[in-house]
Parts: structure tokens; C-alpha cells; sequence
């Protein structure tokens, strides 16, 4: 059986020409960077050729604006709670989101809860939109930190970042941006957006897993989050994890090149997906803004049936791919995300999210569209409220 | 994450559909749940002579609704009775833990459709049945 992987937006394949610029850092390459010998400066040139290919794909300007994370998560971590710390005595208010991902509101949360923060979540349009114009609103004399992400992992709806850049930077209050689904597929620049800090992972765009980056600006306030060593230009202790920085050095050089034309072939592969599935199969609707959408992303809800069936039927055809019903968001609700978006529990437990690649073809998306018909008619006809 | 016999019977469900002319009809969850279960019976000289299921939900829901159904066909209506969610449960070499509560309803709509065919009026149980359990390493799909 052929299989299909369509869970992009979860993680990515490696390019074989990352594992291949990683390789030596293994056995061959091994010094620790902090190192004095040739061994260890071997290690430090590799990093600092790493941080110039990723600082280049973000349009920052001084390399030291940028640090190296284990991931996505660590770096969302890390701008918010080091941010609520160094400013704490300056007030104590943080704007977010409902929609981000958890990396961020359960940070969020967490300071609240045990921190003494108040956090204002802002609500999203059925696009899954933020106003800016509520942000604008939002912001009090104690606002010490904005954070809205770039791209959403579920919808794919793409945030208005410059726009609430721009708002933040006249109010004077430090902005954060998670960027994790969209550096490394639609053009990022940190001075066009006007944020602070910037969140990105090497996963999500063919790097390895368990490396990430925080840009932070020059004069950005912001305490550090590792204690210990002196890497990291004292921000983060810690042995650089030498071959997965230079894994997320190569995949933000092979993303740059190759940025147009990815854009290009995953929205031509998402937009055939989108109307295919809208001409084959009924009762479905489009989450996440048709326009202002991540190249790579599908989401629909399907009406009458429930996402982890779906998943299951498909997965048993080989196809791999998500959803935001409960069963599969491990929680007791359905997604935070649709729930936000004015879906009812009923519509959210039915969303099916297809999350395209560089490496999807033509064919891939066929086959797709040749069983998710068959699935939904088959789940349907078990359905006790679809009534044809 | 589910066992052969759970993927069996959510790959090939037995007994799907309606029954026309039913003697017991019985619906237990709701959509907000994720899980809706919808059982009907035929009964002659005491016995399920028929019964078919239609299962909106997760897989669980779907193999425990269809084991259920075998579980009871041709058995008294009495015997159908005692059928419990747990017994089906096992039935099907177990459930994740998360599944146990939430789409682990097949026993609770035979038991409506059996109250239907005796003309006894019962609620729908969805919101009891999923409240009174759930905490942290216990929810699942439908809570």
C-alpha cells in the first residue's frame, strides 16, 4: 500500500541534505564549542555559520539577536517568561490570543495562576482572525508583554503580525510573535513585522527535531531562562547540541532558496485539495480564512461524522493526516482553536486537517481525494444523524 | 492503541443500520459529546430475534456498538439486560483507559431500547453518564 503523509503541520521529514551536513558533527566534528582547543573551535565556527543562515531567512540584522532553543516550545518559553520576569516590576498585564498554541497559552496560564499576571485573551473572528484594533484596545499602562502568533498549526490562518507590530511598537510594549508554522514557508522578516521576539523550529520546515531558535531585538528586555554555562552569549546554558544547529542552519539555507517555489506548488496542492474535497463531498466547511492562509494548510469539518473515525479510516488507507475532535486533542473538549472560531462542539468533533509538504505530489493529493469520499459516505451511513 | 478485535469490528461492523417496524428504539449521548448511540431491537417470544445500531463517534464507539449487537442477538431479553458496558468492553479485549467512559455506551442504548420495547420512559443519560467521572487520567473523546 502506498502511504500518503499529510501531517506536515505536526512535523517533517528531513531533507537528506540536512542529515547530510549534520553527519560529521557526530563522530567527526565532536568538540565542545566552549571549548579552547581546535576541536572545540570547530564546533563554535559551525554554529556561527548555522546562526548566520538562520538570522539571513528572518531578515534580522545582528547575529547576536539570535539563540538557540530545543525546539519551538522552549523558545516560546523563554520570550514569555523571560519577558514577565525582567518587567514584572513594571506591571504585570500580558495580551495573547485564544487561539495560540499551548506552547503559548499554557505559559500564559501559568503565570497567571501562579505568577500573579493577568493575561487578556483575545477573541478571533470565524477566520480565526485577530482585530488589531482589539489589541489596540487591550493594552493598559501595565501591558509589559503582546504575543500573537504568526500562523495558526491548526486553521492556517495567517495573523495581521505587522499590523499589531506597528501598535505595539507606538505603545511601547515588547511583541512576541510564534512563528513555528511559518518561517521556512512564507516569507518572514522580523523588521517588516516590527516584533521583538520571534519563536521558529527546525522540524516544521525539513530541519531535525529538538532544535529551535528565539530571535530577540537588540534592547529587547528579557531575562535569561537557562541557568549555568556561559553558551549562548550567557542567555542559554547549556553544550550547544551542535549537529541539530547545524541541521537548522542547512534547512534555513535550502528554505531560502527554495521559498518561492515551495509556496507556490503547496498552495497550487492545497487549493486542488480544498476544491476537490468541496466538489466530491457535502455538508463540509472550510476552517481557517480561504485567503490569508498557510500555504500547506487544509481544514475542514465534515458534518455528521467525528474526526478520529475519519482519521482511523484514513489511516487505515495509508493516509496520514489530524483533527481537532477530543479523542484526538487528548483533552475533554474539542480544539480551543475551532471553539474560538464560533464552531460548535458538533462541527469542531468533525474536522479533518490535511497538512501539505514539499515532498506531497500531485498524485498524493488524488489519492486523497479518491478515498476521503469513501470514508465520509461510509462513516455517514453509520451516522444516526445524517439523514442523506 | 486499540486491540485487533476493536479494529476488526470498527473496519467491519456488524449489524449497521435501521430496523423498520422495531419493537424498542434507544438513543443514548448527544453530538455535543461526540458520541451518539442509537440502538433498535426486534423482539419475538422473549428473544432478540434482530437489532442493528447506528453510531455517530470515535472508533471506540463504533467497535463497542457493534460487538453489543453480537453480543446480545439471539439472546432473551432478559439476558440482553445484563449485558453491562464493561462486558463489552472486555468483550473486545479491553479499551484505553480514556475510551472506558466516554464511548463505552453500546450496554446503556440496548438497555433504552429494551425500556422502549417494555414501554418504560427513560431519559437520555448523556450528561449524567459523562460527568460524574472524568478527571485528568480519565477523559476521552466524548466528556
Amino acid at each position: 500500500m502506498t502511504k500518503v503523509y499529510m501531517d506536515n503541520g505536526a512535523t517533517t521529514p528531513v531533507d537528506p541534505k540536512v542529515i547530510e551536513a549534520m553527519q560529521p558533527y557526530f563522530s567527526e566534528v565532536y568538540g565542545n564549542p566552549s571549548s579552547f582547543h581546535s576541536f572545540g573551535r570547530e564546533g563554535r565556527n559551525a554554529i556561527t555559520e548555522a546562526r548566520d543562515k538562520v538570522v539571513e531567512l528572518i531578515g534580522a540584522d545582528y547575529t547576536k539577536e539570535l539563540i538557540f532553543t530545543s525546539g519551538g516550545t522552549e523558545a516560546d518559553n523563554y520570550a514569555i517568561k523571560g519577558v514577565a520576569s525582567a518587567l514584572e516590576a513594571k506591571g504585570k498585564h500580558i495580551i495573547t490570543s485564544a487561539v495560540e498554541h499551548h506552547a503559548v497559552l499554557h505559559t500564559c496560564k501559568y503565570l497567571e495562576k501562579r505568577r500573579g499576571f493577568e493575561v487578556t485573551y483575545l477573541p478571533v473572528d470565524e477566520d480565526g482572525l485577530v482585530n488589531p484594533e482589539d489589541v489596540k484596545d487591550a493594552i493598559r499602562e501595565d501591558t509589559i508583554l503582546i504575543t500573537i502568533m504568526m500562523a495558526n498549526n491548526e486553521v492556517g490562518t495567517i495573523q495581521p503580525i505587522a499590523q499589531i507590530g506597528e501598535i505595539a511598537k507606538e505603545a511601547g510594549v515588547t511583541f512576541h510573535t510564534d512563528a513555528v508554522q511559518a518561517v521556512g514557508t512564507i516569507p518572514v522578516d522580523v523588521n517588516e513585522l516590527n516584533v521583538d521576539l520571534l519563536s521558529l523550529s527546525g522540524h516544521k520546515f525539513n530541519g531535525p527535531k529538538g532544535v529551535g531558535a528565539l530571535y530577540i531585538r537588540k534592547g529587547t528586555r528579557i531575562n535569561k531562562f537557562m541557568h549555568g554555562g556561559a553558551q549562548e552569549r550567557n542567555r542559554r546554558a547549556t553544550t550547544e547540541n551542535v549537529p541539530a544547529i547545524v541541521g537548522l542552519g542547512k534547512a534555513a539555507e535550502i528554505a531560502m532558496e527554495g521559498l518561492e517555489q515551495k509556496q507556490e506548488k503547496l498552495v497550487s496542492l492545497r487549493d486542488k485539495l480544498i476544491s476537490g474535497i468541496e466538489e466530491r463531498i457535502d455538508h463540509i466547511k472550510l476552517n481557517g480564512h480561504r485567503e490569508k492562509r498557510l500555504p500547506g494548510n487544509v481544514n475542514v469539518s465534515i458534518k455528521y461524522i467525528e474526526g478520529e473515525s475519519i482519521l482511523m479510516k484514513l489511516d487505515l488507507a495509508g493516509i496520514a493526516a489530524s483533527s481537532g475532535s477530543a479523542c484526538t486533542s487528548g483533552s475533554l473538549d474539542p480544539s480551543h482553536v475551532l471553539l474560538s472560531m464560533g464552531l460548535t462542539h458538533e462541527v469542531a468533533h468533525g474536522s479533518l486537517r490535511l497538512t501539505l509538504g514539499k515532498y506531497n505530489t500531485k498524485a498524493e493529493v488524488d489519492r486523497v481525494l479518491e478515498v476521503l469520499p469513501k470514508v465520509v459516505a461510509d462513516l455517514r451511513s453509520m451516522s444516526p444523524i445524517y439523514n442523506g | 492503541m486499540y486491540t485487533d478485535k476493536v479494529m476488526d469490528h470498527f473496519e467491519n461492523p456488524r449489524n449497521v443500520g435501521e430496523l423498520e417496524g422495531a419493537d424498542g428504539v434507544g438513543t443514548v449521548g448527544n453530538a455535543k459529546c461526540g458520541d451518539i448511540m442509537k440502538m433498535y431491537i426486534k423482539v419475538a417470544d422473549d428473544k432478540i430475534t434482530d437489532i442493528k445500531f447506528k453510531t455517530f463517534g470515535c472508533g471506540a464507539a463504533i467497535a463497542t456498538s457493534s460487538i453489543a449487537t453480537e453480543l446480545v442477538k439471539g439472546k432473551s431479553v432478559k439476558e440482553a439486560q445484563e449485558l453491562t458496558n464493561k462486558a463489552v468492553a472486555e468483550a473486545l479485549g479491553g479499551l484505553p483507559p480514556a475510551k472506558m467512559h466516554c464511548s463505552n455506551l453500546a450496554a446503556d442504548a440496548l438497555k433504552k431500547a429494551i425500556d422502549n420495547y417494555l414501554g418504560l420512559e427513560t431519559k437520555n443519560e448523556c450528561e449524567d453518564h459523562h460527568h460524574h467521572e472524568h478527571n485528568d487520567f480519565d477523559h476521552g473523546c466524548s466528556i
